[in-house]
C-alpha cells in the first residue's frame, strides 16, 4: 500500500480554510464561554439558594450530556418548531455557524464556570479575612482578590478545557461547516483516501495543540510566578 | 484622647461563652498587650473589635464614632451600616499570626491595595508611602518578590507595612510572632517595638513576655473570657495577685 499526499498537497488551501474556520470557532466560542462562566462561577460559590442552584443545574445538565446531543439539539432539534422558524431569530438559528458556536460556547461555559468555581472555594480563607478586615467591601474583595487570585491558579486546568475544546469543534463538521475535519471528509469521500486525509486532519491538531500550550505556558510564566517555587 | 473603647463585650459560640464581658479602654500612644492561655478568648476579643466575628453583646467605639450594631436572628451583632464597618475597619489595620498576604499580589502591590482601591489615594502616592514603610520595617529590596518567596520574618514585616500604609488610628496584632521560626522572632519584635515608640496606638495579642513588660503601657491578663487581671505591666507581670495569672507566668517564664 502506498500512501498519495499529492492530493492533500494540491488540497492544502481548502486545508488552511478548515484551520481558520477551526480557529474561528474555537475562539468565539471559547471568547462567549469564558465571560458567560464568571457569573455562573460566582452563582456557584455564593450561599444564596437562589443563586447556587440555578448555576449547579446548569453546570450539571451541560457537564451531564455529551456535546454532540447538544449541538443536534440546537441545530436540528429547534428548528421543528414553526414558532422558532417565525421567530427574529431564524436567520441565526439556521445558520450552522452561529448554531455550532452557541452550542459550544454554552458546553464550555458549564466546564469552565466549575474550574473557576473550584478555584474561587480554594482561595485562602486568610486573604479573604485580611479582606474584610482592611474594609474591603464584597464587590472590591471579588474584583481585587478572589478573582484575579482564582482565574491564576485555573490557568492549568483551563488550558486543558481549551485543548479539548480545540478538537470538539471537530464536530462542526457534522452540521456541514468546513472546519479542519470537515474539509479532511470532503476530501476523503472526493478521493477515496480517508487515511490520508485524516491524518493531514490530526497534524493540523497536532500543531494547533502545540501552539495553544505555548501560549499557556508563557500565560502561567506570567500570572503564575507567585506559585513557582523560587531557586534562590 | 481615647482612640478606641471596648465596652462589655460578649461572644458565645453555640453554649460556651468565651468573652464574658470584657472592656477596653486605649488612649492615644497606648501599646495594650493582651495575655492569656490558648482558649482564653484572646483572639476572640481582637477578632470582635473589627467585627471578623459577630459578639453577642457590648459597645465598639472609635475615636468616638461608635459602631453601630444590630442583633441578627442567630442573636449575635452584625453591623448596622456596612458602609460604617467598612469605614471603621479602614482605620483599624489588622496584623495575623499567619500573615494572610495576598499571595498573588507582590510585596509592594499588597501594601498598595489598600490606600488604592479603598482609602482612594492616587497610586503614585500610595507607592511613594508604601516604598517609604517597607523601607522602615526593612524589606524594602524585597517589594517586588512575592509572598511565597519570602522568609515568614519577612512575610510579617511586609504584612505590619501593609497595616501602616493605611495610616491606621489603631493598629490591632493577633499573635503576630506565634507562626514564625524562633530566629526570626526578632526582627518582627523589634519593628513593633519601634512602632511603640513612635506613640502609635497597638492592641496586641501575644505570648512574648517580654514584649509585654518591656515594650506595652498597659497589659491584660485574660482567663475563660474575663479580666482576670490588669494594669501596668511591670507591677501585674512583676508582682501577680490572682494564682492564674502565677500559674500562667510560671509556665511562661523568660
Amino acid at each position: 500500500m502506498i500512501l498519495d499526499f499529492s492530493v492533500i498537497w494540491e488540497n492544502l488551501p481548502q486545508f488552511l480554510h478548515g484551520v481558520r474556520v477551526t480557529l474561528q470557532l474555537l475562539l468565539i466560542s471559547l471568547a462567549v464561554g469564558f465571560v458567560w462562566s464568571v457569573p455562573l462561577a460566582l452563582m456557584r460559590v455564593s450561599g444564596s439558594p437562589w443563586l447556587n442552584l440555578p448555576a449547579w443545574f446548569y453546570t450539571y445538565v451541560i457537564r451531564g450530556t455529551p456535546m454532540l446531543v447538544q449541538l443536534f439539539l440546537i441545530y436540528y432539534g429547534v428548528a421543528q418548531f414553526e414558532a422558532v422558524r417565525a421567530s427574529l431569530f431564524w436567520p441565526w438559528l439556521s445558520d450552522a455557524t452561529f448554531c455550532a458556536c452557541l452550542a459550544f460556547a454554552i458546553n464550555t461555559s458549564g466546564y469552565t464556570a466549575e474550574i473557576i468555581a473550584g478555584c474561587l472555594k480554594t482561595t485562602p480563607p486568610g486573604e479573604i479575612e485580611a479582606a474584610r478586615a482592611a474594609g474591603m467591601s464584597r464587590l472590591q474583595m471579588y474584583r481585587r482578590i478572589l478573582l484575579p487570585s482564582a482565574l491564576r491558579r485555573a490557568l492549568p486546568q483551563y488550558s486543558n478545557e481549551v485543548v479539548m475544546m480545540l478538537h470538539a469543534t471537530s464536530m462542526a463538521s457534522l452540521v456541514t461547516l468546513a472546519d479542519i475535519t470537515g474539509v479532511a471528509r470532503t476530501i476523503s469521500a472526493q478521493y477515496f483516501l480517508p487515511f490520508e486525509a485524516y491524518l493531514t486532519a490530526g497534524a493540523f491538531y497536532l500543531v494547533l495543540t502545540f501552539l495553544l500550550l505555548q501560549l499557556f505556558k508563557a500565560a502561567e510564566r506570567r500570572w503564575l510566578a507567585h506559585l513557582r517555587p523560587q531557586r534562590r | 484622647m481615647v482612640k478606641l473603647e471596648v465596652d462589655d463585650l460578649h461572644k458565645r459560640y453555640g453554649a460556651h461563652e468565651v468573652l464574658k464581658g470584657v472592656s477596653l479602654k486605649a488612649d492615644a500612644g497606648d501599646v495594650i498587650s493582651v495575655i492569656g492561655s490558648s482558649g482564653s478568648g484572646k483572639s476572640t476579643l481582637l477578632r470582635c473589635i473589627n467585627l471578623l466575628e459577630q459578639p453577642n453583646a457590648g459597645r465598639i467605639v472609635l475615636d468616638g464614632e461608635e459602631l453601630r450594631l444590630v442583633p441578627a436572628k442567630d442573636g449575635t451583632l452584625r453591623a448596622a451600616d456596612r458602609k460604617q464597618l467598612q469605614r471603621i475597619r479602614s482605620r483599624l489595620a489588622m496584623v495575623f499570626q499567619h500573615f494572610n498576604l495576598w499571595s498573588h499580589m507582590t510585596a509592594l502591590e499588597n501594601v498598595i491595595e489598600v490606600p488604592v482601591h479603598v482609602l482612594g489615594v492616587p497610586k503614585k502616592e500610595a507607592i511613594e508611602r508604601a516604598e517609604h514603610y517597607l523601607a522602615k520595617v526593612g524589606v524594602a529590596h524585597r517589594k517586588n518578590a512575592y509572598p511565597s518567596h519570602m522568609s515568614g520574618g519577612e512575610q510579617q514585616r511586609v504584612a505590619i507595612a501593609r497595616a501602616l500604609a493605611v495610616e491606621p488610628e489603631v493598629m490591632l496584632f493577633d499573635e503576630p510572632t506565634s507562626a514564625l521560626d524562633p530566629e526570626l522572632v526578632g526582627e518582627v519584635l523589634k519593628v513593633m517595638r519601634d512602632l511603640a515608640q513612635e506613640g502609635r496606638t497597638m492592641i496586641v495579642v501575644t505570648h512574648e513576655m517580654g514584649f509585654a513588660r518591656e515594650v506595652s503601657t498597659h497589659v491584660m491578663f485574660l482567663h475563660q473570657g474575663l479580666v482576670e487581671e490588669e494594669g501596668n505591666p511591670r507591677e501585674v507581670l512583676a508582682r501577680p495577685r490572682s494564682e492564674r495569672l502565677q500559674q500562667f507566668l510560671s509556665g511562661n517564664l523568660k
